[in-house]
């Protein structure tokens, strides 16, 4: 067992667990935030997507030992209300089906937006093809991805 | 799991008595305390929070402040019950749907009928009892209203939660009424709104859970924690077929956050303080398995197939005229063997469950597709009363019919009661795809006949499965439509075990008629649309023997779907067109695939589908339903498949097991045959037809057929 200091959604957070323990279980089972998801362990189904500072990492296969005092941004961190553009377009497209992926995919796509603020579907495909939605509403997320471009505001 | 309000609690358990009417609620349990959660996007908590709730029933409870809450009594595993239940309440309630919240239910037997998600049955089974709720309430808020006016009741109408005066001026909300439906007699015969009156039935409504989902609120099974929880990893044997030798444990024992090790039922569970520790401690188990008896492998499964289909069965599961002797005088013999490979489930969410066996009883809490049967399992195994368990079900991250099972809520189970701890059992992904009960491999072998007119005059399917099969569906179109009809089922028993997949029965059986039918079509030199709308009218003019579907709700869909999708035109601008129809859980789809072959790689542009499912709940929920069907039709079609050597499954996570990307999900473009008919299921429908549509449209830029899944096993090139 270790200590480390971790930067979370823009709070310090002490933790102390074994150094090869990934980001993703230490964030559910011991901060709480068990808004990012297990898939796969290995890295495959981007549920577990969250960001490091700012670029999106799969946090299954991230030991906490080497974030370091990188800034960690997880669904939680997103907005308080649900009020990101992101989610706003989530919700008015009705994307979910179960809803287990889609912290995963929302936090993959606030990166992708980001990067590029109309991305095309071409776009979409290359950086959304790295999240698995089992229930098939990948015609819905590229839906909600175009709105939330459209509609713009502070991503 | 939210916090109880206790005080709102037993303010409405004080008044539940007295009312009571289309469908008992009696008693309180832990869950029905939980708050409620938001309906509509803009539901103002606060003001729900602060609501005083009076149960009207099972289904309904009103507060004094014009809130309604209805319960959703079904599981809820993103095939929208949740919402499409309370939303058929709100429509006879006339309840203004944004305030209403949405609160899901718990096991409760007495007070609910068939909460079981399965067989896309949830709308089917209950569309009855929930209008009578919700318009039995209404009348009595309409009486209630009228007798305070002093005015005729049927001069009275109701409009968002409020009863509206025949003078069309003066209002009066639900909640204002509330004392004076105190002591009033529920209404035995209420009348039913005509479908023209519907409001909210038909129309795109959001899903109740879009909030706390987008925000990753802690909703799902795998999400509880507990004051003392402990988490659980539990080892299976890794082949089908083997058993538990010895166990050294001494290693896992030592591992950091393990708390106790525990042997039950050839498996063995490491609880440990959290779900990383349980890992680790698992991995340091050394265990000695044993093989009683050979071990299953695919290759041997698809021979021993083989082996079956060129024997007679004992009893054929259909047999109109003669199907070998008019093959035998056919002027064309049409033949084609489909392969089915096993498939894994695969929910984002793998199984989970919560147990606390306590002194004086069990609480039960988890992703469960069949919280009556987790019960009565977990009452059977420990010996406890059912009477002392409660069940109770959170949010589920997929299902797709794993869930119909209770492996892992007993695995739950048993680990509390061994460990004396409240037990977390969390599956890896690698536990998820390798545990078995999959979609059964099997070997459709199909020969039809043509005479000389091109006529399809015999059609012979015989099957061989796994286990119980995958179905052979023996009165499915064309049956009744084919003079000589004969369909066989060989079981293979196996040691993998096997159950119901997405669309059970239709999932790949639909797949292997479509495609063969359009086989049949290209060698009689038909159209396959037109073909198909000529087998419909054989049936109707002609019938051979039972048929099961109606056939003017087949061809309506069929035609639909042909004039959405500009049917007739191949190859252009290097895109060809294939049609697969089905009909299941009541509903009539057909679909068309827009496919390019390039480079060997399948791409599917777009997909049309025309679906009756008779009166359409909610458009949004139907839509999404379909989609993911097509979604997943496609996907496992195209790519999906479970190995077994010595009996271990080869395939164990997403590296190896390949689900739709996307990047390969397609356009859809669905359109609902509007009409007044009985609601039909929509889970699983929109799922069987797509395989046959890409299939067919593969062939079409081709010439060659998919005749085996994964389609990536089919070779293209070369």
């Amino acid at each position: 067992m270790a200590s480390f200091s971790l930067n979370v959604n823009g709070k310090t957070r002490q933790v102390d667990v074994d150094p090869d323990t990934p980001l993703l279980w230490v964030l559910r089972d011991n901060l709480g935030l068990v808004g990012t998801k297990y898939g796969c362990g290995i890295a495959q189904c981007g549920t577990c997507t969250v960001h490091l500072n700012g670029a999106p990492v799969r946090s299954c296969t991230l030991p906490v030992s080497s974030v370091g005092s990188g800034e960690v941004a997880t669904i939680e961190g997103l907005s308080e209300n649900g009020d990101h553009p992101v989610q706003l377009a989530w919700k008015e497209a009705d994307t979910p089906q179960c809803g287990y992926c889609q912290p995963g995919q929302i936090m993959q796509a606030v990166a992708l937006l980001r990067n590029i603020p109309n991305p095309t579907d071409e776009d979409i495909n290359n950086s959304m093809s790295s999240v698995l939605c089992r229930c098939g509403t990948y015609a819905r997320i590229r839906k909600a991805i175009h709105l939330a471009a459209e509609k713009g505001g502070n991503l | 799991m939210k916090q109880p309000d206790n005080a709102l609690n037993r303010r409405s358990f004080l008044k539940i008595s007295t009312l009571a009417g289309g469908g008992l609620l009696i008693g309180i349990n832990w869950m029905t305390a939980c708050q409620p959660e938001g309906a509509g996007a803009g539901v103002d908590r606060a003001a729900a929070a602060a609501a005083d709730f009076v149960d009207m029933n099972a289904h309904i409870k009103i507060a004094d402040n014009g809130w309604i809450t209805l319960m959703s009594p079904n599981p809820e595993l993103g095939q929208g019950v949740k919402t499409s239940m309370p939303l058929i309440v709100a429509e006879e309630l006339d309840a203004d749907w944004d305030r209403v919240l949405v609160e899901q239910a718990p096991l409760d037997t007495d007070a609910y009928e068939r909460q079981v998600a399965g067989g896309s049955y949830s709308i089917r089974s209950t569309w009855d009892a929930l209008r009578q709720a919700g318009a039995t309430v209404r009348k009595m808020m309409i009486d209630a209203a009228a007798e305070r006016w002093e005015v005729d009741a049927a001069q009275c109408s109701t409009d968002e939660s409020e009863v509206i005066h025949p003078d069309g001026e003066q209002t009066i909300g639900y909640g204002e009424l509330l004392s004076d439906i105190a002591n009033m007699e529920v209404p035995e015969e209420v009348t039913l709104k005509e479908p023209e009156e519907y409001k909210l039935l038909g129309t795109w409504i959001p899903s109740v859970d879009s909030q706390e989902i987008v925000i990753g609120a802690p909703i799902f099974g795998s999400d509880t924690r507990r004051e003392g929880m402990l988490y659980a990893m539990v080892v299976r044997p890794p082949a089908f077929g083997q058993t538990l030798g010895s166990v050294d444990d001494s290693a896992a024992k030592n591992t950091p956050g393990v708390k106790d090790v525990v042997t039950f039922d050839n498996k063995v569970a490491v609880l440990a303080e959290s779900t990383w520790q349980a890992k680790k401690g698992r991995d340091a188990l050394r265990i000695q398995w044993k093989n009683p008896e050979k071990l299953d492998n695919t290759s041997e499964h698809f021979e021993r197939f083989r082996e079956l289909v060129a024997q007679a069965p004992d009893e054929p599961k259909r047999k109109n005229g003669n199907a070998e002797q008019a093959l035998a005088g056919a002027a064309t013999i049409i033949e084609g063997v489909y392969e089915a490979p096993f498939l894994p489930h695969n929910p984002m969410e793998p199984m989970n469950f919560f147990a606390h066996v306590r002194e004086d009883g069990v609480e039960l809490y988890g992703p469960t597709q069949t919280p009556a049967r987790a019960r009565k399992d977990v009452s059977d195994r420990l010996g406890i009363p059912e009477a002392k368990i409660e069940v109770m079900m959170p949010n589920q991250g997929g299902g797709f019919g794993r869930r119909l099972y209770t492996d892992f809520a007993l695995d739950a189970a048993v680990v509390s009661q061994m460990a004396n701890a409240p037990v977390n059992v969390i599956w890896t992904r690698e536990d998820d795809m390798t545990a078995g009960i999959y979609r059964p491999a099997g070997l459709y072998s199909y020969r039809a006949g043509l005479n000389e007119q091109g006529e399809l005059i015999a059609w012979h399917l015989r099957a061989a499965a796994a286990n119980t099969g995958n179905g052979t569906l023996p009165n499915n179109f064309p049956a009744g439509a084919v003079p000589n009809f004969q369909v066989d089922f060989h079981r293979l028993d196996s040691h993998v075990t096997t159950g119901a997949w997405r669309a059970p029965n239709h999932n790949f059986v639909a797949y292997a008629e479509e495609s063969f039918l359009d086989e049949i079509a290209h060698a009689a030199g038909k159209d396959p649309v037109q073909f198909r709308l000529e087998l419909l009218d054989q049936a109707r003019n002609n019938p051979t023997g039972e048929v099961e579907y109606d056939i003017d709700r087949y061809r309506k869909v069929i035609e639909r779907v042909a004039e959405m999708a500009g049917w007739g035109k191949q190859g252009e601008n290097g895109i060809y067109k294939g049609i697969g129809t089905h009909f299941s859980y009541g509903s009539y789809i057909a679909q068309v695939a827009d496919v390019s072959v390039e480079n060997g790689n399948i791409i599917v542009h777009k997909v049309y589908c025309a679906v009756d499912c008779g009166t359409l709940i909610n458009r949004a929920g139907a839509e999404n339903q379909i989609e993911g069907g097509i979604m997943d039709g496609l996907g496992h079609a195209m790519f999906a498949e479970q190995i077994l050597q010595n009996g271990v499954p080869q395939n164990d996570n997403f590296d190896s097991y390949r689900l739709l990307r996307m990047r390969e999900a397609p356009e859809i473009e669905v359109d609902f045959i509007k009409n007044t008919l009985r609601p039909e299921g929509l889970g699983e429908p929109g799922l069987p037809p797509t395989g046959g549509a890409v299939a067919n449209a593969v062939f079409e830029a081709t010439g060659k057929r998919m005749r085996k899944q994964p389609f990536v096993s089919n070779q293209l090139l070369g």
